[in-house]
């Protein structure tokens, strides 16, 4: 290999958003290389095995897993697209190099255009002994039961009602794991309500306003005292109880995976909308470094269906930019921009829409 | 309420609810879907146009519950399992309802079956008379259960964790 790779479009990470936007560059004729940190590509979408939200065009009906499948599928088939498996960016210089480490060595890739896909990572909260064995991340548990095979015990107690804490409970449930309780410190349930009701029916207790006071155990987790919260969230004194559980799980949100563009010197901003700093960009998902583009969870933490159509975006816009699909591409972004107003046109879509709004109000605070 | 505890209310159920009379005419779709997502396979899977177009992705799924047959191709499809079927002319005493069903083991034919309600609650032993696959894609079963008549809108899951067996 020579000690630099050539490449027109580099796209970062082989999740819904990065593959999907390699096969929509790649389709109009554009190189694309991927970098993806783990063995196999596919992100989150490889753990999934609900059935997916959105229409048609999003892939709706079919689980996630399969949507991976679908995705990887499309790259392995277009000669235009290369993957680098268990191979992680590292950084983005000032003269557009990018380098990345891959079987052990250090790689250096010299693209015309990057695309960063790079997703989010798991939030933490505290509360005393929340370092004790027996406590994940619901990605941890996700990898471990639908990747490889492996519950993570007998009894859980699931921190956190959104999308995420509904849907391990489900898999979890499906393992034939039972779930103690579901707890959420919000008033309301964050997930889909659908998600919610499939669960309760099935005998799972889901506790608003609730938190978890502490974990306890001696060489690993068996149990959780657990509270109700007031309005103004705090915890009321008496609601105390105690679930013997042997697994807590947290799923309590994502930050955006930001450390490249921060790198990369792209305007950042902070909005909580969108569940972090995120970088500016355009209406194209161009940040405000030329030719550095973003898509999925790592400008502002959404469903992997919109991620699918932000990363067909960015990768039309990439390759057009480059010259290629003159003809086709302005229609191709004017249908991906329609799908993501689709998307996101419900009161489900609403925080993103106010995210979307603040980040791109140039009258704000960035760093 | 719903938001908070993951339980339709009463009234929630009520608006998806077909009258009694069209009730006893034969199964019937109940689409217990109560808030606005972007999501759309049940209006694609009804070919009997009985699930009206969607005004946009966002909108809730409306049923005509007079051209519906009941054929529960939208039960199967539903990615947010919220779909059943109730078929209240079965007898004069029972109803079948269908449900989604994705946990193993898979009940069989002839099995008693703790029937739940919406909030997870147990309302009695109850015989599967048929179960369907959906298949190596799709993966969602649908188990038929025959329950007294005036549970069928309130029977909505099973007890997990295997098949407990009437002594």
């Amino acid at each position: 290999m020579p000690k630099v790779k050539d490449i027109e479009i580099l796209v970062v990470g082989g999740g819904p958003a990065g593959l999907s936007a390699a096969s929509a560059a790649a389709n109009l004729g554009a190189g694309v290389l991927v970098l993806e940190r783990d063995g196999k590509p596919g992100g989150q979408l490889v753990k999934q095995t609900h059935k997916f939200f959105g229409s048609k065009k999003q892939y709706a009906g079919d689980r996630g897993y399969q949507i991976g499948n679908l995705l990887i599928e499309q790259c392995e088939n277009n000669p235009c697209v290369e993957v680098w498996t268990d191979t992680t960016a590292l950084g983005i210089y000032e003269d557009g190099v990018v380098t990345a480490e891959g079987q052990g060595k250090h790689l250096k890739i010299n693209p015309k255009k990057v695309i960063v896909a790079t997703g989010a990572s798991e939030k933490m909260i505290a509360f005393p002994n929340n370092d004790l064995p027996g406590i994940y991340g619901a990605g941890a548990v996700q990898t471990l039961m639908n990747v490889h095979g492996i519950v993570p015990g007998h009894r859980v107690l699931m921190i956190g009602a959104g999308n995420i804490g509904l849907i391990v409970s489900y898999q979890l449930m499906q393992a034939g794991v039972e779930i103690a309780a579901i707890i959420e410190a919000a008033p309301t349930i964050g997930g889909y309500l659908v998600h919610a009701s499939k669960i309760r029916r099935a005998g799972v207790p889901i506790l608003t306003s609730h938190t978890i006071s502490e974990a306890y155990g001696q060489e690993s987790v068996e149990g959780a005292i657990i509270c109700k919260l007031d309005e103004n969230w705090k915890p009321i004194l008496g609601s105390e109880q105690d679930l013997k559980v042997d697994v807590i799980c947290l799923a309590v949100g994502l930050s955006p995976l930001t450390e490249l563009c921060f790198q990369a010197d792209c305007q950042m901003k902070y909005v909580p909308e969108l569940s972090g700093h995120v970088p500016i960009r355009n209406e194209y998902l161009e940040t405000t470094r030329p030719g550095l583009y973003v898509a999925g969870d790592v400008s502002g933490v959404e469903e992997a269906s919109s991620a699918m159509v932000e990363g067909r975006l960015a990768g039309i816009n990439a390759a057009y930019s480059l010259g290629y699909g003159e003809d086709v591409a302005p229609k191709l972004q004017a249908e991906a921009l329609v799908e993501l107003s689709e998307l996101r046109a419900g009161p489900a879509g609403q925080k993103t829409m106010r995210g979307i709004m603040n980040l791109m109000d140039k009258g704000g605070a960035v760093c | 309420m719903l938001n908070k505890t993951g339980i339709p209310t009463a009234e929630d159920v009520k608006k998806v609810s077909p009258s009694e009379d069209r009730l006893k005419e034969g199964p019937v779709a109940i689409i217990e879907c109560f808030q606005e997502i972007p999501c759309n396979p049940c209006t694609e899977a009804c070919k009997q146009g009985a699930i009206q177009p969607m005004k946009n992705i966002n909108s809730l799924p409306k049923l005509d519950f007079d051209r519906c047959n009941g054929c529960g191709v939208c039960l199967s499809r539903c990615p947010g399992l919220a779909i059943f079927i109730v078929d209240a002319s079965y007898s004069d005493t029972e109803a079948v309802v269908r449900i989604p069903f994705e946990y193993l083991p898979v009940p069989q034919v002839g099995d008693k079956v703790v029937g739940l309600n919406r909030a997870g609650e147990e309302l009695g032993f109850f015989e599967v008379i048929k179960v369907q696959s959906g298949g190596n894609k799709n993966k969602t079963y649908t188990l038929w259960m025959v329950v007294p008549t005036d549970l069928a809108m309130d029977v909505r899951s099973i007890r997990l964790g295997g098949v407990r067996h009437a002594s």
